[in-house]
């Protein structure tokens, strides 16, 4: 094949990469400057031309960003805690169940896709319903699923950590088992030569092959664990984590917006840390670089 | 590696289901998973309102198929305009840092970092602006939830474009504009429809769960919700598989555009052949 | 007035890498000149220096007497590349008219053009087929076809029968000393295959290992027309004995060094 490669500068030599660093770093406070510069000059436009549409433009709704952060350091009672006091424990709380859920999700799909590379069979049979599962909307049953399990005396946050596998599960075991398969039969041919078995080029061939597709399963599946920890908890029966305090400080919204803004802001927090940590693992596990812009 | 994975891998439809033998496995399990669930909850006496038989579902469906219909088209309208909207604005963002590549290669990680962040949170909010009952609260939404897998996937596949090509436009001496319109647009449509296909699915979820936190009760997430909460679990689970129709039909309506639009693509990514 | 005219060409790699050295080359109208080297030596990289894709750190390239840059802008040469770099979503005949399209030539004149080309390499039949429905050698006919619609007088080829099997890079030989003949141009051939050097060629430049530099010129003067039963001739065998002793004595080395040709983003 061809010989030519396109050459990016400097691209792996040290010098390169802090500067590329740098830049990263500087465009992401740029980045957030101009949000920052955008709202509060929406806000103030929009308060001074007193704008109904596309929404009206008050304190209420667009406080102000200062504001916002200045929450973090108010006590929600008088003479008790700070709001970020609290909202650390919910995240901590919802953390937990997303973890266990994205946990416990990733490990019966990549089981699942270990049993369906083995076999035909089982592949012709499930895998219409694993590929319709991912159209279906799954998150809808969340709040659902989380009463149900309730009512019969289960944990609420069982509940939720179910939700979250559930919602792990479904990408892990689709991606693993394209990544099992992926490798070329002339590799499966080769371990076959030196007389391995079928566990051997399992886990010598296929798994290995196949961890880039888990990883990007899992990256989705961080995100939607969160997302599917936040939406089960809002039934409001579940208090402590942060689906609860996005449906309580939205009942407040009026009399304390910077409240509910302060949570979101938590909540992004929370699914960006848990994606992060998904690539920081999978730089360690596949020693190159996750996304590539070419 | 994708990020963003396409829920349905290329090529899956046309390697398992080429021959109508390769369905029976299929239709056995699904004959068998319902009878199960019928089974199971008659023998173990479970109560309707916890879990309902297959039977008193598609019964509660059929009695209710008027209502749950209507409120099914106001909410899909809800997620299509959401689509419409977000896709819309990730296609233009996309084109924009593929044309301007430094500040593409700068903001990509970002965008694929921001996408982590979980939108619907923003719900409430929506809902405080733009009002409970306006359907335009849940499509802003859907519309933000569509935006960054359009957009990532669309500018992926307007950059992942083979080095030789653009030598070959070079040697045309074509300038960049007709670099896009020959090479990059077309080279991107089948990235862009792995987008489009992860929206369909996710401007539904935004509509659904966004009415959850409130919105009319002419909404199917409304309507759903309160059926939960009032124990009515079986006319809950037939709004949930009335949504579930409108978001596979939704799924494969794009999947016939991507067919008939880009039928040269050859399904280089199908799974290996059993 | 020379096709080519390479004068004091060298070109050093940001990485460090220095590719070529000194390469003074003349090239006639109507020469068959193949580069031949070791990899790693520079060749593609140099082709892509005349082809103004690359630009060189030092020394001048003229195409048709005019710099290379102008010349890319005139149109005045065709490109093909190991890979075919077709367009999947186009058929075989709009892959063929996508540099007539882009020089705007008309709807009539175009179809026209297509046609002949399709003649040219005996692929009428194939015209509404989609290039993933071809075989390899079947792809590179197709961009030979595509480099020559326009009818420029130089044609730069980089290894394009590389990846093909060896009847079928034979065949491809005779057919593209046929094409050659008919459409009288110049070609610059790049290859690492002596025999195949040794068949299309007029003139065979042997470069040494990196960093390049043009280490022999050979002289092939095997009569026209060339078929598969000049392979068989004894002068045939002692023109590649020739060649390969000059590779050997250039430095060549018994097995592969070459890393990445490195090609630099177009702007």
């Amino acid at each position: 094949m061809s010989a030519i490669a396109v050459e990016r500068p400097g691209a792996n030599r040290g010098l390169g990469a802090l500067v590329r660093g740098v830049v990263r770093a500087v465009a992401l406070v740029a980045g957030l400057a101009l949000l920052w510069g955008l709202w509060e000059g929406y806000r103030w436009l929009g308060m001074r031309g007193q704008w109904t549409w596309p929404f009206p433009v008050n304190e209420t709704t667009m406080p102000h960003i200062h504001t916002v952060l200045r929450a973090f350091d108010q006590p929600l009672q008088p003479g008790g805690p700070p709001l970020r006091h609290y909202l650390f424990h919910y995240a901590l709380f919802t953390g937990k169940e997303a973890l266990a859920g994205f946990a416990l999700g990733a490990l019966i799909g990549f089981m699942l896709a270990v049993v369906l590379a083995h076999s035909v069979l089982l592949r012709r049979g499930l895998l219409p319903y694993i590929v319709i599962s991912q159209t279906v909307p799954l998150l809808a049953i969340a709040p659902m699923v989380v009463v149900g399990l309730g009512t019969k005396g289960v944990q609420p946050w069982v509940g939720v950590a179910v939700i979250a596998a559930y919602l792990t599960f479904f990408p892990v075991a689709i991606n693993t088992l394209r990544g099992l398969l992926s490798p070329d039969p002339r590799a499966v041919e080769l371990m076959r030569s030196y007389a391995a078995g079928r566990s051997k080029v399992l886990w010598r061939l296929r798994v290995p092959a196949s961890m880039p597709f888990v990883f990007s399963a899992l990256k989705i599946s961080a995100t939607a664990s969160v997302i599917g920890a936040i939406i089960g908890e809002t039934p409001a029966s579940l208090q402590g984590g942060l689906g609860y305090a996005i449906v309580n400080f939205n009942q407040y919204y009026s009399i304390q917006p910077a409240n509910l803004w302060a949570t979101i802001i938590v909540c992004a927090l929370l699914g960006i840390v848990f994606f992060l940590a998904v690539v920081v693992v999978e730089r360690l596990v596949l020693k190159r670089a996750p996304e590539n812009f070419a | 590696m994708s990020a963003i994975v396409q829920p349905v891998p290329v090529g899956i439809g046309r390697r398992v289901g080429r021959h109508a033998l390769d369905w029976i496995p299929a239709v056995i399990i699904f004959a068998l998973g319902i009878a199960a669930w019928q089974g199971l909850v008659v023998v173990f006496h479970v109560q309707d309102f916890l879990l309902p038989k297959p039977t008193s579902i598609a019964t509660a469906f059929w009695h209710d198929k008027h209502v749950l219909w209507s409120e099914g088209v106001y909410t899909f309208k809800e997620a299509l305009g959401g689509f419409a909207l977000g896709s819309g604005l990730g296609i233009a963002v996309a084109l924009v840092f593929a044309a301007w590549r430094p500040l593409g290669g700068v903001f990509m990680p970002y965008a694929v970092a921001a996408n982590a962040i979980p939108i619907i949170a923003f719900a409430p909010i929506m809902n405080d602006w733009f009002g409970l009952l306006n359907p335009f609260s849940k499509m802003a939404i859907a519309a933000l939830l569509c935006f960054f897998p359009v957009m990532i996937n669309t500018l992926r596949g307007l950059t992942s474009v083979h080095p030789s090509s653009v030598e070959l436009m070079r040697s045309y001496a074509a300038g960049r504009a007709r670099l896009f319109r020959h090479v990059r647009i077309p080279n991107a449509l089948p990235h862009l429809f792995t987008g489009l296909k992860v929206a369909t699915v996710l401007s539904m979820i935004g509509a659904i769960v966004g009415e959850y936190f409130g919105g009319p009760t002419s909404a199917l997430g409304v309507s759903i919700l309160n059926a939960s909460s009032y124990g009515r679990f079986t006319d809950a689970w037939a709004g949930i598989v009335m949504a579930s129709a409108f978001g596979i039909l939704f799924y494969a309506l794009v999947a016939m555009a991507e067919r008939l639009t880009t039928s040269w693509h050859p399904s280089a990514r199908a799974f290996r052949s059993e | 007035m020379t096709a080519v005219s390479i004068r004091g060409v060298s070109k050093q790699f940001r990485a460090g890498i220095t590719a070529l050295t000194g390469i003074d080359l003349d090239v006639e109208p109507g020469e068959f000149v193949s580069l031949i080297g070791p990899s790693g030596c520079g060749k593609s990289t140099l082709l892509r220096i005349i082809g103004d894709l690359v630009q060189p750190t030092a020394g001048t390239v003229e195409v048709n007497g005019k710099p290379a840059n102008r010349a890319r802008r005139d149109h005045d040469y065709g490109i093909v590349f190991q890979d075919a770099v077709l367009y999947d979503w186009r058929t075989v005949a709009k892959n063929i008219s996508l540099p007539l399209e882009l020089l705007r030539w008309s709807r009539g004149r175009r179809d026209a053009r297509v046609d002949e080309m399709l003649e040219l390499v005996e692929l009428s039949a194939f015209a509404k087929h989609h290039p993933w429905q071809l075989s390899g050698g079947m792809q590179q006919r197709v961009a030979i076809a595509r480099a020559l619609s326009f009818s420029p007088s130089l044609l730069l080829m980089d290894e394009p029968f590389g990846a093909l099997d060896e009847m079928t890079r034979e065949r491809l030989n005779a057919e593209l000393l046929r094409i050659w003949q008919d459409t009288r141009s110049t070609v610059v051939f790049v290859t690492h295959s002596i025999p195949e050097a040794v068949f299309l060629s007029t003139r065979v430049v042997v470069m040494s290992a990196r960093p390049g530099r043009i280490a022999n010129v050979v002289d092939v003067g095997l009569p026209q027309p060339r078929t598969n039963a000049t392979r068989e001739e004894p002068r045939f065998f002692e023109l590649v004995t020739q060649v390969r002793e000059h590779l050997i004595a250039s430095g060549a080395p018994l097995g592969d060094t070459s890393t990445p040709t490195l090609v630099e983003e177009p702007a």
